[in-house]
Order: structure tokens, then C-alpha cells, then sequence
């Protein structure tokens, strides 16, 4: 018999539809994959087990969990089963701590709200514990702020799994970890699901890991499920067109001319960058953090860079000073061939440009796309008179595959998408030489990111223009980049040809970064290989 | 409720109404009260309420409501341009501390904004008037000097958190200065709060300039004023007790129908509270 069992599950909030006749099963012992990009429902299928569904949701159809239906409870019989019977990982460590109370003390709490324990404390130290965080090493008067990212994932997991939960829930568990966190942090939920047999309900974009983690795979689009079955058949049949759009998506390579090299257009030797860290002593030496470590590199016209590495290994910190937005304790920067700094004039800067990740923080929301993209010309000297500057604007929104009249509207009227494009439009009006894309397509789904480095590489084709590509996803820099650093602890470790720095990596912590990176062909083989 | 296209509380409509009937009242003084404020009739004096003076008369046979209404026009003028000084002078000192973030300047404007929030703003007022003498124009100066710190603290605050937004980041690298960020890009993204701020103060003002002429401080007579109303009542309680019912209810009216509109522009202006009015 089936542990959970959701059957024709519609759910509207306020008269729009969410959910449309949602049915999926999970055995004991087995982990399910609900695969799908934002907006496809899969996290509001999550919440509709829980019954954490926003204020004005009108739910139908039937949720079983052991054969009750979750959908037929009063909120405190609610309450009973959240947290002991049906556990939740959410997506981000940070915010689903308490950051004023200690770990110990928010993972006894699950324990003393569902049972009578004489002893919760121990309790508390056994999950904790099983999720590798041995009150040894990590007592339990720790506060979040105390530990990394995995750690605190960590504790979220012990919180979940305390109780023994016979479903549990992880929505994207991983998404805001590094590769090599991820890969731990998935091998835990998985062996802790399994030893407890309950179910996992495994929520995610990231076909790769749900390959590896998941029995069988259901996959979500516009509140439907499209298609679902045991992971490796469905991957290699792939009977649905939605799930091969998102498997082409995620494997996507964009065609790239190779351009002839030309001169340097970056040059950064031995680059600097220290923090001040608060004093220790009231009138000591304020310590410094060295967040770049004597790092240099060449980008020339024609090619395209890519800069990996770890959150806290310096690569954002360098970008602020390859942009000129934060001085150097040490080394320099030069651009064209000209040192470059913040004190350098203005219009030097039309040069280099920006691309950022956030889609949405990235734009003031109270001007129009057309100023926002205009912004730039600031930078030109003579300033191009309005009717020029107007019409530059219109032909790059075009090039960038939007339209000449999106110019009259607010950034909040667009696609996460979307509105990478126009950041890309904004970060091309100044006919730079060289792009600083920051984690440019981290945030967006797979379709999307697939249409965004076929645009970015036809562009750098077209306009000459070259790419600082930095990002933590190595099938994206892979994808898109000639050459390659990886970085770690503000120095770089290894520099090269994409194709050879991936196929043959040197130094250890690369080939460490390397098999962390979820594979999807790697993880159906294996799947294969131990049914067969 | 809504307006337009922004939903509205139930209490923003009552303070909006109230603020509307005070300052009303004020602009129509000059123009027309029921009985001149200036001449005495002692004949009449300490009429209760009735058809011929509406809110009865003070101890020297002056009409209440007439007062009333010529007071609200002090009350509110010196308010507005004290609350007009503080946003004038502590928003730009904000905005310049949250570009000079962790410099000089940041340091000076922060401390001086805790030199003056270290006395008590009312007895500071009091000091104030009382060195340059009484009178509406020092207490406007009194109240709004008091009022600088609450915005170059409100406006440093949130303009330091746009500082670290992408946008602003992206304007830096387009080789924008300080200046012009402050004004383009921060400036009309807090203006949010700082109506709210300047609805509150607003309200804080009139309870401070009634404070002011209570203890004599304020606008001189023959001007009639709130503050000054309320002290002359107080010894007349028993025999004439609408001499102090009436002014006291304007102000209250007045400071309620101010702080009910600012929570609900506040709610109605906060994207995290939409949907929740």
C-alpha cells in the first residue's frame, strides 16, 4: 500500500487555478522526483500535503497519507501530524532558523510540541547526530550564525527527521548550497530516508540530482503533472515533448563561432583585495580578511572567460574591482590597455559592463524599461541627443530578442527572463568591450537559461564583445567560455582551456568540484547498472 | 476599501476626513469665522454651548468655535513647516550619510543625530523658546530642529539597505556619482516612508506647538492658540467646563486623524503589506 497517496488534487487561490487533477503516489522506502520549472506547481503540491497553502486556497480531491486524508483534518489534528509524521526541508537554511535561539534548543522543540519526552534534550543530540552534526564537534549552544550553509541545512534535516516522519518533504533542499555541500547534503537525505523507511518527496529544477536521488520522477508543468514513471525509463524514452524541451534545456550547449584573439582588453597582476574585520580589542589593530590573494588574469578580444569557484572564495569580490567599484590594497587592474580604478574617469567605464544575477533586484522598479536601459549613455561623451538615444534603445531591446514598445513599460511588467534581457540590453548599449556577468543565469529556469546563452553567444559574436562569465554552475561555464579559472579561497588554483581544465583537471580541488557536479548521464547509468 | 487603484483601510478614511475638516477649518478662518476673535464682550462671557455661540464662549466673551478654528490655523502652520524643516534638512543629511556609508560624514551626521535625541525633545523646545523669546517663528524653529535627526535617521536607514541593491550597482557601474544615485535612484524609493514619517511627525508637531503655547511659549495673544485655550480653561474647569472640552477635543481629533491616515498610507504604501488591508 501506497504511504502517500494524492488523488485528482485542484487547488485555486482566489479563483485561479494552481493545481488541475494532481495524482501521485509514494511507497515507503521510495523517493519521488517532482521535477518542473517556477510556476509549475510543484512546491504548492508540497504545501497541499502540509496544508500550508496561502490564505483564500480552496482545495479538492483527496491527500492519504496511511490512508487518512490529510484533506479532511482540523487545523490542530493538522498540527499533530506536521512536523512528526510528515517532516520539511525547506529551500534556504538561513531564514528557516530561528537565528535567536540555539540549534539544540529548535530541534528539541519539534520533540517537545509532539511528545511527552522525558528528555528531549537526548533526543535532540541523536538527530542531530544523524545528520552529522555529532554535540561533539558542534555542541548544541551553537546559534545558526555559528555555522555554514551545509551545517545549517544540517540542523533543518535533524529538525525534520527527529521524529522519525513517515513522508518526508524537501523542497529544493539544495538549490543554495555549493556543488560540493549539494553533494553531501543529497547523499544525507537519502541515506536518512532510507534507514527510517519513510518517503521522500524530493523537490527540484535540477534533472541531474533528481536522476540521482529520485525512484521515480513526476514531472510538473502549469499545475499538471505531464508525465511520471520509474527515473531511468522515463529519461530514456522521454514519451512526453515537455520533458524532452527540459532534458534538451539542461544539456543545452549554444553554437559559438571561434573568433581570432585580439589585443587584452582586461589585464588584472596580482590583484589585492583586503576587508577589515571588526576589532577584537577595544584599541588593537582592526585584523584584515584577505578576500582576493594575489590573483591574475588576461581576457583578450575575441574570447570568452569563465570564473568558477565556491561561495566566499572572492570571485564576486574581484568582479567589484575588475568594474572599478572598490579600490585595491595590492596589484592592478587594467582595461584596454589603460590602468583602470575607481578614481578612473567616468567615461571609461563604457568599457566594461554588468550583468548581475538577481533578475529582480536589478532594476529600480519605479522607471521605465526605456530609462533603464539609457542609463548607460551617461556614461558618453557627447551624450547622445534623446531622439538618438531613444532609438539606440529600441534597436538593442530587438537585439535582444524583446520589442521596440516594451521601452514604455516597468521591469515588473516582465519574465524573470525577461528581464535578463534587458539587463543585457542595458549592459550592451555603451558597445562595451568587455561583460561582467555575474551569476547571470543562476536564477533562471533551464528553458530559459537555454535561450539565454544562445543569446548571450550570438552577441558576443556579433557585437565582438568578450564575457567575464563567473558562476558556481560548471555546466554553464562550460557551456559558454573559452577559458577558465576555478578559484578557491581568493586564489586561483587552476587556469586553462575550458574543454581540457574539464576533461583532465590538475589540481585537486577542481576534479573535487568536477565529481561533485550532479551528471545526469552518470546518475542513469548507475541507476541502470544496479537494476540490470 | 479602495481608492482608485490603492486599497485603503477603513481607519485611513476617518483620518483623512478629520484631517480634512481641521485643515478645512484653518483655510476658512481666513476667510470667515462665526464671530471675530479680536473684540471682548465681557457681557457675554462663559455662555455655555447653544444657538448663538455653538461651542459657548471663554472668559472674556470670545466665541469658542471662532477660536477654534483660527487656532488650528497655528497649530497646523507651525507643524507643517517645522515637520518642512526636518524632511528639508534631514533628508538630504540621510541620503549624504548613506552614500558616505562607514566615512567621515556618515560618522559626523550620526552623531550629531544621537546629541540631539540624547535631550528630551519638549524641554529642549522649551529652553529654545525661552532663550529667544516666545513666539510662533521660534517655536517652528524649536519643533523642527527635532525634527532632523527622525528623518536622517529614517533616511539613512533605508537608503543604506539600496545601497547594497543590484541596481544601484549596476547605476555605479553606468559611472553615475553619489549625488546623482541619491537623487535618481534612492530618493524616490523611500519616499514611501518618509510620507508616512512626515504624516506622524505632523502629528507629533501639533502636540508639541500645543505643548509650547500651553506653557505660554508659543504663539502670543492675541493669536489665538489651543495650547494657550487649554491653560486659561484650566482654572475655569468647574464653572465653564466647555471652555476646556472643546479645545481639547480639536486636539485630539486632530493628532488621532493625523496618525490614523499615516498607519493607513503606511499600509497601503507597503508592497509587503498588500492584500492585507
Amino acid at each position: 500500500m501506497s504511504l502517500l497517496e494524492i488523488e485528482n488534487l485542484t487547488v485555486d487561490i482566489g479563483g485561479h487555478p494552481i493545481l488541475r487533477d494532481v495524482s501521485l503516489s509514494i511507497a515507503p522506502g521510495e523517493a519521488l522526483g517532482l521535477v518542473g520549472e517556477s510556476g509549475s506547481g510543484k512546491s504548492m503540491t508540497a504545501l497541499s500535503v502540509m496544508r500550508l497553502l496561502p490564505e483564500g486556497a480552496r482545495i479538492s480531491g483527496a491527500i492519504r497519507l496511511d490512508g487518512e486524508d490529510l484533506t479532511a483534518l482540523s487545523e490542530p489534528a493538522m498540527c499533530r501530524v506536521r512536523g512528526a509524521r510528515v517532516g520539511m526541508v525547506f529551500q534556504e537554511p538561513m531564514t528557516a532558523l530561528n537565528p535567536l535561539k540555539t540549534i539544540g534548543a529548535q530541534v528539541a522543540e519539534v520533540i517537545r510540541i509532539h511528545r511527552a519526552d522525558p528528555d528531549p534534550e537526548a533526543a535532540a543530540r541523536r538527530a542531530l547526530t544523524r545528520a552529522g552534526l555529532p554535540p561533539q564537534q558542534f555542541p548544541m549552544d551553537r546559534y545558526p550564525h555559528d555555522l555554514s550553509g551545509g551545517q545549517r541545512q544540517r540542523v533543518v534535516i535533524a529538525m525534520a527527521v527527529a521524529l522519525r516522519p513517515r513522508l518526508l518533504i524537501a523542497d529544493e533542499p539544495t538549490t543554495a548550497l555549493d556543488v560540493t555541500t549539494q553533494a553531501v547534503i543529497l547523499d544525507l537525505l537519502k541515506t536518512l530516508a532510507r534507514e527510517d523507511g519513510a518517503g521522500l518527496m524530493m523537490i527540484t529544477h535540477d534533472l541531474a540530482v533528481v536522476a540521482d536521488m529520485a525512484d521515480r520522477i513526476a514531472i510538473m508543468k502549469d499545475g499538471a503533472v505531464v508525465e511520471a514513471g520509474p527515473t531511468a525509463p522515463l529519461f530514456r524514452a522521454m514519451s512526453h515533448p515537455y520533458t524532452r524541451s527540459l532534458f534538451a534545456a539542461s544539456t543545452h550547449r549554444p553554437e559559438r563561432d571561434r573568433r581570432p584573439l585580439g589585443e587584452p582588453v582586461l589585464e588584472v597582476r596580482e590583484a589585492v583585495r583586503d576587508y577589515a574585520l571588526p576589532r577584537r580589542r577595544l584599541f588593537g589593530p582592526r585584523p584584515l580578511f584577505r578576500a582576493v590573494d594575489g590573483v591574475s588574469l588576461a581576457i583578450r578580444s575575441g574570447e570568452n572567460v569563465g570564473l568558477v569557484g565556491e561561495s566566499g572564495c572572492g570571485k564576486s569580490t574581484l568582479s567589484r574591482a575588475i568594474l572599478g567599484l572598490e579600490g585595491l590594497q595590492g596589484g592592478e587592474v587594467s582595461l584596454v590597455g589603460r590602468p583602470f580604478s575607481p578614481a578612473a574617469p567616468a567615461e571609461r567605464r563604457r568599457d566594461i559592463q554588468v550583468v548581475f544575477q538577481d533578475p529582480y533586484g536589478s532594476f529600480d522598479p519605479r522607471w521605465k524599461v526605456a530609462d533603464l536601459v539609457a542609463e548607460p549613455f551617461h556614461l558618453l561623451r557627447p551624450r547622445p541627443a534623446k531622439a538618438e538615444r531613444r532609438a539606440r534603445v529600441e534597436a538593442m531591446l530587438e537585439a535582444v530578442g524583446l520589442r521596440a514598445e516594451d521601452a514604455e513599460r516597468h521591469p515588473h511588467q516582465f519574465s524573470g527572463g525577461q528581464r535578463q534581457r534587458i539587463a543585457i540590453a542595458r549592459a550592451l548599449i555603451t558597445e562595451p568591450r568587455l561583460v561582467v556577468l555575474d551569476e547571470a543565469v543562476s536564477a533562471l529556469d533551464v528553458s530559459v537559461r537555454a535561450r539565454i546563452l544562445d543569446l548571450l553567444a550570438g552577441l558576443s559574436d556579433r557585437l565582438g564583445v568578450s564575457y567575464l562569465f563567473i558562476s558556481h554552475d560548471l555546466h554553464v561555464v562550460r557551456a559558454i567560455t573559452d577559458r577558465v579559472l576555478v578559484m578557491k579561497a581568493g586564489k586561483v588554483v587552476e587556469e586553462g582551456e575550458t574543454e581540457t581544465v574539464f576533461a583532465a583537471p590538475r589540481h585537486p580541488y577542481t576534479s573535487e568540484l568536477l565529481a561533485a557536479t550532479p551528471d545526469l548521464e552518470a546518475a542513469l547509468a548507475a541507476r541502470e547498472a544496479a537494476t540490470a | 476599501m479602495r481608492l482608485g487603484s490603492v486599497r485603503v483601510s477603513s481607519g485611513f478614511v476617518v483620518g483623512a476626513v478629520l484631517t480634512v475638516l481641521f485643515v478645512g477649518a484653518a483655510a476658512l478662518s481666513y476667510a470667515w469665522t462665526p464671530w471675530s476673535t479680536e473684540g471682548l464682550s465681557i457681557a457675554s462671557r462663559l455662555r455655555p454651548p447653544g444657538g448663538e455661540h455653538w461651542f459657548g464662549t471663554d472668559h472674556f466673551g470670545r466665541d469658542i468655535f471662532s477660536m477654534i478654528m483660527v487656532g488650528a490655523r497655528t497649530s497646523i502652520t507651525v507643524a507643517l513647516v517645522a515637520v518642512a524643516i526636518g524632511a528639508g534638512i534631514g533628508v538630504p543629511l540621510g541620503l549624504a550619510a548613506a552614500a558616505g556609508r562607514g566615512g567621515w560624514l556618515d560618522e559626523l551626521v550620526m552623531r550629531f543625530n544621537d546629541l540631539v535625541f540624547a535631550f528630551p525633545a519638549l524641554i529642549l523646545a522649551i529652553l529654545i523658546t525661552a532663550s529667544l523669546g516666545p513666539g510662533a517663528v521660534n517655536a517652528i524653529l524649536a519643533i523642527g530642529i527635532f525634527n532632523i535627526p527622525v528623518f536622517a535617521r529614517l533616511t539613512r536607514g533605508a537608503a543604506l539597505s539600496l545601497w547594497a541593491r543590484e541596481y544601484i550597482l549596476a547605476a555605479r557601474a553606468a559611472g553615475k556619482g553619489a549625488a546623482r544615485i541619491s537623487f535618481e535612484h534612492i530618493l524616490p524609493n523611500t519616499a514611501n516612508l518618509l510620507i508616512v514619517q512626515a504624516t506622524i511627525q505632523f502629528s507629533l508637531g501639533i502636540l508639541a506647538e500645543v505643548g509650547l503655547s500651553y506653557v505660554g511659549l508659543g504663539a502670543q495673544p492675541p493669536t489665538p492658540s489651543w495650547g494657550r485655550m487649554l491653560a486659561e480653561a484650566q482654572t475655569m474647569i468647574y464653572v465653564a467646563p466647555w471652555f476646556a472640552i472643546f479645545p481639547g477635543l480639536a486636539v485630539a481629533l486632530t493628532v488621532l486623524g493625523l496618525n490614523l491616515m499615516g498607519d493607513g498610507l503606511r499600509d497601503a504604501l507597503d508592497p509587503r503589506l498588500k492584500g492585507r488591508a
